[in-house]
């Protein structure tokens, strides 16, 4: 017998996702799993830009658009004077990766206590499926049509095992939303990332693989499988940085 | 008389007194002193500090601890500030109270370590994208920046935008006897972020652009009908009016001072806000004045743009030169000024407008 699952009541009414798109499923789970902890009053999200700036028209919660690239800068700023607000960024691989690479890295080099969530889709999804840091070798987007050269445009990169490896930080994992299983799993990681900001343990991120249809020219069952088949394959899924301390 | 304060330092203690709870930002010559203090004495008043890895980042967390209602600050110069617009055109337009201070050094790109006025363009027409203005005080002595840190906090927060104290090199590594005022006790502002989503807000994709422009357009009236502030003298009876802000405005005065004690009808303004430039002084001026005169610390001359539109617009009727004397950097003695003087009355130096 199948669980009902309620919406979580930050969730105000739909957000404007092409067909197909992951970050509906993203969202849905941050709020989940805001609510499942008592946090959902709670809470700021410092919005990337890009797809994931149709969150702030979705929640009745509160939130800020930060300009491209400096969510975690932003979250950092608001974590030091609201350290009792949980604060959740959340932006695309372009945001996060490329333009706000430095914000990004920094925030996890200084160990904030902050949760940062991702979502890759390996282009910029907003502007038109642009190329971007995670885009796969050979893959063709509007900026790499004869598929990406990573010999001269670099090979995708991962960020929480990055930070994972280098930084002190707190957790790193990466989720995707393809199947129920995956699904189910991205929700634990992002509950383990909250509440290790509750807990007061530093520097969080769950990468989320995440299917961009319209712009990767598939069906909404292509792309996912595209997740099955192709990427995580490279962009493994699992935990890099686990909690020390488990409540 | 008061204890003797490098100009610097006493700004950063005068922003703990304001109730400053956030400082971020990358050091740079000549502004980096009020960081190193505020590292050690935020933290001494529950304050938070962030050494940012740019000044990028730096007005980003700015951004961060305002949007959550909390006096913060940042400082820098030259190139520092240059990366800050960004910033700043944010928070204009999300109406967020901040403070942000440009202790001036001179030059284009990487620039020099001269204190100079070169940035006053940028400040006082908006350096980033967009539509936007924001509240600029230029102090002329350390007291007076000390309680610009208050005003400019108090401006920013009743008018919910930026406000810069533009201050200038010089004027933050010098030191003269300050009194330093007291404490006060700051909130978060209620309209901020809590996280318990006291205020509604709408998507970014649901905004009216234009009824937020008109909004925000009435508000910058607002400010340029009620916030001019400045010092003047003798306008009334003045052949030449001498214009001239910051340090550069103190030798101003001492020059005009010694050209009346030599007999000549001269008079002075130095403005206090750069934006809203204060027109009305010019109200105050002589019909039958002969020239208006900008004494600036740049190479171009930036200001006399906005002496000449106000003398413009204050004496529709008369066609009233306007002549600048550009320093380039540093603070011009008061008998290079008056030199300066004399080639005007001689026909030397031409007026620009
Ligand atoms: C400074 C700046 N440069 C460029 C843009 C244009 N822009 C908006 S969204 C975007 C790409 C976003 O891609 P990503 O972060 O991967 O998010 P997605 O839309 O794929 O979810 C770009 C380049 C901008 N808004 N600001």
């Amino acid at each position: 017998m199948g669980k009902t699952r309620k919406t979580p009541s930050i969730i105000d009414k739909p957000m404007n996702f092409c067909p197909g798109c992951g970050h509906g499923i993203i969202i849905r789970l941050i709020c989940e799993v805001l609510e499942e902890l008592g946090q959902d009053n709670n809470v700021i999200f410092p919005i990337g830009v890009g797809c994931s700036s149709n969150l702030g028209g979705g929640l009745v919660a509160d939130r800020f658009h930060c300009s491209h690239g400096r969510a975690a800068a932003v979250a950092s700023g608001m974590k030091a004077v609201s350290p009792e607000n949980i604060i959740v960024s959340y932006q695309g691989d372009g945001d996060a990766y490329s333009i706000g690479i430095a914000e990004t890295i920094n925030a996890a080099y200084r160990n904030e206590n902050i949760t940062v969530v991702t979502v890759n889709n390996t282009n910029f999804g907003m502007t038109g499926g642009q190329m971007s840091w995670t885009t796969m070798p050979k893959q063709k987007t509007t900026t790499s049509q004869l598929g990406r050269d990573c010999d001269k445009t670099g090979y995708p990169m991962k960020f929480p095992e990055l930070v994972a490896s280098q930084f002190n930080i707190a957790y790193a994992a990466r989720g995707s939303v393809h199947s129920p299983a995956s699904i189910n799993k991205t929700k634990s990681y992002i509950k383990k990332a909250i509440e290790s900001q509750m807990n007061n343990e530093g520097y969080s991120v769950v990468e989320v693989m995440s299917p961009c249809p319209v712009n990767w020219n598939m069906t909404p069952v292509e792309a996912m499988d595209r997740i099955k088949n192709e990427l995580i394959d490279y962009f493994e899924l699992g935990e890099f940085k686990q909690r020390e301390v488990i409540k | 008389m008061g204890e003797m304060w490098k100009g610097n330092h006493a700004i950063a203690e005068a922003a703990v007194r304001a109730g400053c709870r956030l400082y971020a930002g990358y050091p740079i010559t000549p502004s980096t002193e009020i960081m190193e203090y505020l590292s050690a004495r935020l933290p001494e008043v529950g304050g938070s500090f962030i050494q940012a890895e740019s000044e990028l980042a730096g007005i980003n967390m700015i951004i961060g601890g305002a949007a959550c209602g909390y006096r913060s600050l940042t400082a820098s110069s030259g190139p520092g500030i240059s990366l800050k617009q960004e910033g700043m055109s944010v928070l204009a337009d999300e109406e967020l109270s901040a403070v942000v201070i440009n202790v001036v050094r001179y030059g284009n790109g990487l620039g020099t370590l001269y204190s100079a006025q070169c940035d006053y363009h940028r400040e006082t027409k908006g350096g980033g994208n967009g539509d936007y203005r924001v509240i600029v005080l230029c102090p002329s002595s350390i007291q007076e920046a000390i309680e610009h840190v208050f005003l400019a906090y108090d401006l920013a927060e009743k008018y919910r935008m930026v406000a810069m104290i533009m201050t200038e090199g010089a004027l933050g590594q010098m030191m003269e006897p300050i009194e330093m005022p007291d404490f006060i006790e700051k909130k978060r502002m209620p309209w901020a972020l809590d996280g318990h989503y006291s205020y509604k807000k709408i998507g970014i994709f649901d905004r009216n652009s234009m009824k937020e422009a008109i909004d925000l357009n009435q508000k910058y009236n607002t400010i340029k009908e009620n916030e001019q502030r400045w010092e003047s003298d003798n306008l009334d009876k003045a052949d030449y009016v001498f214009v001239s802000y910051g340090l550069p405005g103190e030798s101003t005065k001492g020059a005009v001072e010694q050209l009346r004690d030599e007999g000549y009808q001269v008079g002075f303004i130095r403005p206090i806000t750069a934006w809203p430039y204060p027109e009305k002084a010019f109200n105050l001026i002589n019909p039958n004045v002969k020239g208006i005169i900008t004494v600036e610390s740049n190479a171009t001359g930036q200001m006399v743009d906005d002496a000449a539109l106000s003398i413009k617009k204050t004496k529709r009727d008369k066609n009233v030169p306007t002549y600048c004397l550009p320093y380039v950097y540093g603070i011009p003695a008061i008998k290079e000024i008056k030199k300066d003087f004399m080639k005007i009355l001689s026909g030397e130096i031409k007026e620009v407008y």
